[in-house]
């Protein structure tokens, strides 16, 4: 009984994803469950397929197999409606260098109805609103690219390298950030090599010999910490 | 989305004054090349005018979602919960405003500098408007479809091309006729009938090709 409970908490929830890349298999039989204010830490060497895998939770690799559901609807079924529910942010910070800051996240406003200046201010932008973003370090355009995901207003966060680029103060800041969105019962889904600051969260190895270890929340080897 | 490409080739206004020169230019070459005879000129300006304005076209087409899939930005734009179609369409008629729309307004000069008759130069601008209207669609389909391939730059054209062909003749067809003081009609009404089955067709194919290229 406890187990159906805990089950009809998850939201997402992904089962024997495999995809395929040209003729290379680069997912194979992936689990995964996202509870309201879970947060997944993707890891593995490179080329293990974890941003891969954030791609196809965004809806952006097709499937070879297997299926991703939120709320028991399989996301295929309605790819506009779980496009708003995410929030995606790649390697690339996506900002066109001749527009300037605020233009540059203006669709994201749109979007999302987010709070502009409150988002820059929670990544230490205020005061580069105006300013052309090819004058931007690559430090601050990570943080840019970070403020677009808060704007988004998106429930599921899927982050690859978040940090990437990050000073300590701007890691501290997007520790904040997200310890904020997952106690306000968002999800956090992020690849790493260098360890993000999110306390307690699972983790995912992806890679030949980590596969067998995918995880399970309900399973006793990575229990789900907000449950 | 298309205030956004608005805005973008706004503050990189070199790329639409690149192709309006180039077709400027290019239409300027014909009599230099052809030699300075009135009469040779004026039987061939609508082709020059339509064969230059159609190459220039194709100048932007590359970037047009190329500079987005290079830096990212087309995933989040995909990631819109807008359909592909859509966000193709945007593009398409981004790239009209900023392509289509400037080339109109010089074709005008360039078909008198070349001896157009006064009479056909609506007509000009006529064809032109649904040419270019035409081009932007197949030209945005071809651009998504080539996207993410090697050496795309070279595919784009030999794919756009024959198939903007169509386009050319009836386009270049009724600037003749009306030159000649016939009925030029039917020729712009074909042409318009090829830009109304390009609308709906181009955005889907191009929003396939948005969506393979993002996988």
């Amino acid at each position: 009984m406890t187990a159906t409970a805990a089950a009809l908490a998850l939201i997402v929830r992904a089962t024997g994803l495999v995809v395929l890349r040209g003729d290379r298999l680069v997912l194979d039989g992936i689990d995964l469950a996202l509870a309201p204010g879970a947060a997944l830490l993707l890891t593995g060497r490179n080329g293990a397929g974890k941003s891969t895998l954030l791609r196809t939770l965004a809806g952006l690799c097709p499937l070879a197999a297997g299926t991703v559901t939120w709320d028991g609807v399989d996301v295929r079924d309605e790819p506009s409606r779980h496009a708003l529910r995410i929030a995606y942010l790649g390697h690339q910070d996506a900002l066109k260098p001749g527009l300037t800051l605020a233009e540059n996240l203006r669709l994201a406003v749109r979007l999302g109805g987010g709070d502009l200046p409150a988002a820059l201010a929670a990544h230490g932008l205020e005061g580069l609103a105006g300013l052309p973003v090819r004058l931007l370090s690559a430090g601050q355009r990570r943080r840019a690219a970070l403020a677009r995901v808060l704007l988004t207003g998106a429930p599921l966060w899927l982050l690859d390298e978040p940090s990437l680029g990050l000073d300590a103060a701007a890691q501290g800041r997007l520790g904040v950030v997200l310890a904020t969105h997952r106690a306000a019962g968002g999800m956090v889904v992020a690849s790493t090599h260098v360890g993000l600051p999110l306390p307690d969260a699972a983790r995912l190895a992806l890679g030949k010999q980590g596969q067998d270890a995918a995880l399970d929340p309900l399973g006793p080897r990575a229990p789900n910490p907000d449950s | 989305m298309l205030a956004r490409d608005l805005l973008l080739s706004v503050r990189h206004g070199a790329d639409t004054l690149a192709a309006v020169l180039f077709f400027l230019l290019a239409g300027s070459l014909f009599p230099l090349a052809l030699g300075p005879s009135p009469e040779l000129l004026r039987r061939m300006a609508a082709g020059i005018v339509w064969v230059c304005a159609l190459l220039a076209a194709l100048l932007p087409l590359d970037r047009l979602f190329g500079a987005d899939l290079e830096d990212g930005a087309l995933d989040q734009l995909m990631l819109a919960g807008l359909p592909p179609a859509a966000l193709a369409l945007a593009k398409m008629a981004a790239h009209w405003l900023t392509t289509g729309l400037p080339l109109l307004l010089a074709a005008a000069p360039l078909g008198l500098m070349l001896g157009l008759p006064g009479t056909a130069v609506p007509v000009l601008l006529g064809s032109l408007l649904l040419g270019t209207l035409a081009l932007s669609l197949i030209g945005g389909m071809a651009a998504a479809i080539v996207l993410g391939a090697r050496r795309g730059g070279v595919l784009l054209p030999l794919l756009a091309l024959p198939l903007a062909t169509p386009a050319l003749i009836f386009g270049a067809a009724a600037v003749d006729a009306a030159g000649g003081g016939l009925d030029w009609r039917p020729d712009l009404l074909l042409l318009g009938a090829f830009a109304a089955a390009a609308l709906p067709l181009c955005p889907l194919a191009a929003g396939a090709g948005l969506r393979a290229a993002v996988e």
